[in-house]
């Protein structure tokens, strides 16, 4: 693929920035709880920002997604800021979720994003749903569902997969295969032909590399388009890889994967170093184009971080808020 | 005598069943190598081997449901759910297949599984993994649910639960998986519906379940200080429950406090109370209080979380209201 026109430059160095965006939250918040400033339960998703980029830039923000425990990548891609992010993963006020559902439920309303999900699986109905919705009211959004290969052991994709089908919802299914769930690799998890799932309830699914974001983009360009034609569901398996470890305190790991398979991931299938590199093959951006983004990222990720660090928590009051909603 | 962590008190009794009966054997997500996410397991899958001590995909209503069949033919599987949240996810093969087996063949199926599980907010977890949801099951008949509050309790009622040929859930505080105490080295079974009186007093009974016992002991201690003395009594069972014991405590005390980490509404605070007053009625002093967790999904925000969970403070305040004769000031 090349730089056609100003447009596309503008759209590939977006691309960048965003994958860019997502690796600084994700150093940021894996400082913070290293220093003991944010407490709880934190999954990182560095090394799978092409397949969060790659899909979200084919979205609008009326499209709808539903997102994972690992979902600050999801949140980051599909238009949230910063600093409304980093309030939430320390619990304050000012986060999009007034502190309240933390970094396995963060959720950004107005760009469509429904949340993170701490059961693995659990927003399969969600975005299925969500999808329902679009055909019932004649809109065109397009709802994406993204989860592990650890959520394919979920009766609950199946039930779903199998109505989304039988409908023709706008749903797409997108598998982020990153070989573990947790501490386990996908082959003793998922038996069989990872693909086959979907298309057994006739579901048309694509399996591509997960750390080539123009190849992700391009993909999903079209299947959105075609979604939002009435041709969907469709079923997306991505393969990446996490760079961390299943959440911020899983740092000894050679029990169930190798130093050397990580540095392998890290050191030559790095979706950021790849996609800047084509940039500057096909005369994008120059290195020192893409350090300014660079630099720019990390003092937008610096600055939300001291932002949230000093934002107030919630007022005490509102522990009983929100269990009901208001009826309108 | 020597002692253990909570953790490894589970380890032993489960090392210990495994190598009295062959036909036990444990089945969840990350037991093996991993020794689950919480290390309670770790080192079995060494002696045991994969065969018994087997990692399953993430597919606890699947797993639950292969438990269930593998136990009404000849097994006594132990299954591990990571977290006592993922409790909603199995609720159809625990209530509507495992429970009902012995009842609805006449007595001649049985299903002998252990499900052990955790509870328990203050880990900055949020409302999908914080959740103590004890009280569900405790409704279903056909099930047994033993909630240890100790790593002497936790050894001795989980040796009990894998003997036992029904369904048990056994729900272990996840906030006490380090916490140690004495256990003996020479083999012990604690049987189920059998109270545990763990002080003596005078002046009111405290009746906490797992997480609350410690909350219990320690508003007792300082009650003490004022001259007020707390009898704290922990079920180690809620289901059977060991009615005589409670009720012959606040007999003598004449006034009750239930504490216990479930939602405070439709729980297990509101069961215990009202077996209290149809029983203990014209002995009481006070009317029974139920402290329980505050009746909202458990929020991420430090500050909030810490509201929604019973406090050593909390139950001193209430317990010195209803000696005092003053409750009505502060409810
Ligand atoms: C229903 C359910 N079971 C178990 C867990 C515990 N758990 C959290 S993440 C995880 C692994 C998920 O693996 P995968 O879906 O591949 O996502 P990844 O962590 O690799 O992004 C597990 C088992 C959970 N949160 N929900
Ligand atoms: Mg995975």
């Amino acid at each position: 693929m090349a730089a056609e026109n100003k447009d596309d430059c503008e759209s590939y160095l977006h691309i960048y920035s965003q994958m860019r965006r997502i690796r600084a939250f994700e150093d940021n918040a894996n400082q913070l709880y290293l220093s003991g400033k944010m407490q709880g339960l934190t999954h990182m998703s560095s090394g799978q920002e092409a397949a969060e980029v790659g899909i979200c830039e084919a979205l609008e923000s009326t499209d709808y997604i539903t997102s994972t425990h690992r979902g600050h990548g999801h949140c980051v891609a599909k238009g949230a800021h910063f600093r409304e992010m980093f309030c939430e993963l320390l619990g304050k006020v000012e986060g999009y979720c007034r502190g309240k559902g933390g970094s396995m439920h963060i959720a950004d309303q107005d760009n469509g994003n429904l949340g993170a999900n701490a059961i693995v699986g659990g927003s399969a109905g969600i975005a299925t749903g969500a999808a329902l919705t679009s055909k019932l009211l004649g809109k065109k959004d397009v709802a994406v569902c993204f989860f592990g290969d650890g959520a394919l052991g979920q009766g609950l994709l199946y039930e779903v997969m199998n109505m989304a089908s039988l409908w023709s919802l706008p749903a797409i299914y997108v598998c982020e295969n990153n070989l573990y769930g947790e501490y386990t690799h996908v082959s003793e998890m998922a038996a069989g032909d990872l693909c086959a799932r979907a298309t057994a309830f006739g579901i048309e699914a694509h399996e591509l590399d997960g750390q080539d974001v123009l190849a992700v983009k391009s993909l999903a360009d079209d299947l959105v388009a075609r979604a939002r034609a009435g041709e969907g569901p469709f079923f997306v398996l991505l393969n990446t890889y996490r760079y961390h470890g299943h959440h911020v305190g899983d740092i000894n790991r050679t029990y169930y994967r190798s130093k050397e398979e990580e540095s392998d991931w890290k050191d030559n299938r790095d979706p950021i170093a790849l996609f800047g590199t084509w940039l500057r093959k096909q005369k994008i951006a120059t290195e020192k184009e893409l350090e300014a983004i660079d630099e720019q990222v990390q003092a937008d990720a610096k600055a939300a971080v001291e932002y949230a660090l000093e934002a107030s928590y919630p007022d005490l009051s509102e522990v009983d808020m929100h269990v009901y909603a208001a009826n309108a | 005598m020597r002692e253990i962590t909570l953790s490894q008190a589970v380890n032993e009794a489960i090392a210990e069943e495994m190598r009295r009966d062959p036909t036990t054997f444990v089945l969840g997500e990350d037991v093996a190598e991993a020794g689950t996410p919480f290390k309670v397991l770790s080192g079995l899958v060494e002696e045991f081997g994969t065969d018994r001590i087997i990692d399953t995909p993430i597919s606890e209503p699947g797993f639950t449901g292969i438990a269930v069949g593998a136990a009404m033919t000849g097994t006594r599987p132990i299954i591990d759910l990571m977290f006592g949240d993922f409790l909603f996810l199995v609720m159809d093969q625990l209530c509507n297949q495992a429970a009902k087996q012995s009842y609805m063949s006449g007595g001649k199926l049985k299903v002998p599984l252990t499900l052990r599980t955790n509870l328990g907010a203050t880990r900055r977890s949020a409302a999908q993994h914080s959740q103590s949801l004890h009280a569900l099951v405790c409704h279903i008949p056909g099930l047994k649910v033993a909630m240890p509050s100790s790593a002497y309790e936790a050894k001795g009622l989980m040796k009990t639960a894998i003997r036992d040929d029904n369904p048990v859930v056994i729900i272990e505080d996840k906030l006490m998986y380090q916490e140690k105490a004495a256990v003996p080295e020479e083999e012990y079974l604690i049987p189920f519906g059998e109270a545990a009186v763990l002080r003596k007093g005078r002046d009111i009974t405290l009746i906490a379940t797992s997480s609350m016992v410690q909350v219990a002991l320690k508003a007792a201690e300082t009650l003490a200080a004022d001259g007020i003395e707390a009898e704290v009594i922990d079920p180690r069972t809620l289901v059977p429950l060991d009615e005589d014991t409670l009720i012959t405590s606040v007999r003598k005390t004449s006034r009750a406090m239930v504490i216990d980490e479930g939602h405070q509404n439709y729980g297990i605070t509101g069961e215990i109370a009202s077996r209290i007053a149809d029983k203990a009625f014209y002995y009481l002093d006070a009317p029974v209080q139920r402290v329980g967790a505050m009746d909202v999904p458990v929020p991420f925000s430090p500050v909030l979380e810490d509201l929604t969970v019973p406090t050593v403070d909390a139950v001193v305040e209430r317990v010195r209201a209803v000696v005092e004769g003053r409750l009505h000031d502060v409810a």
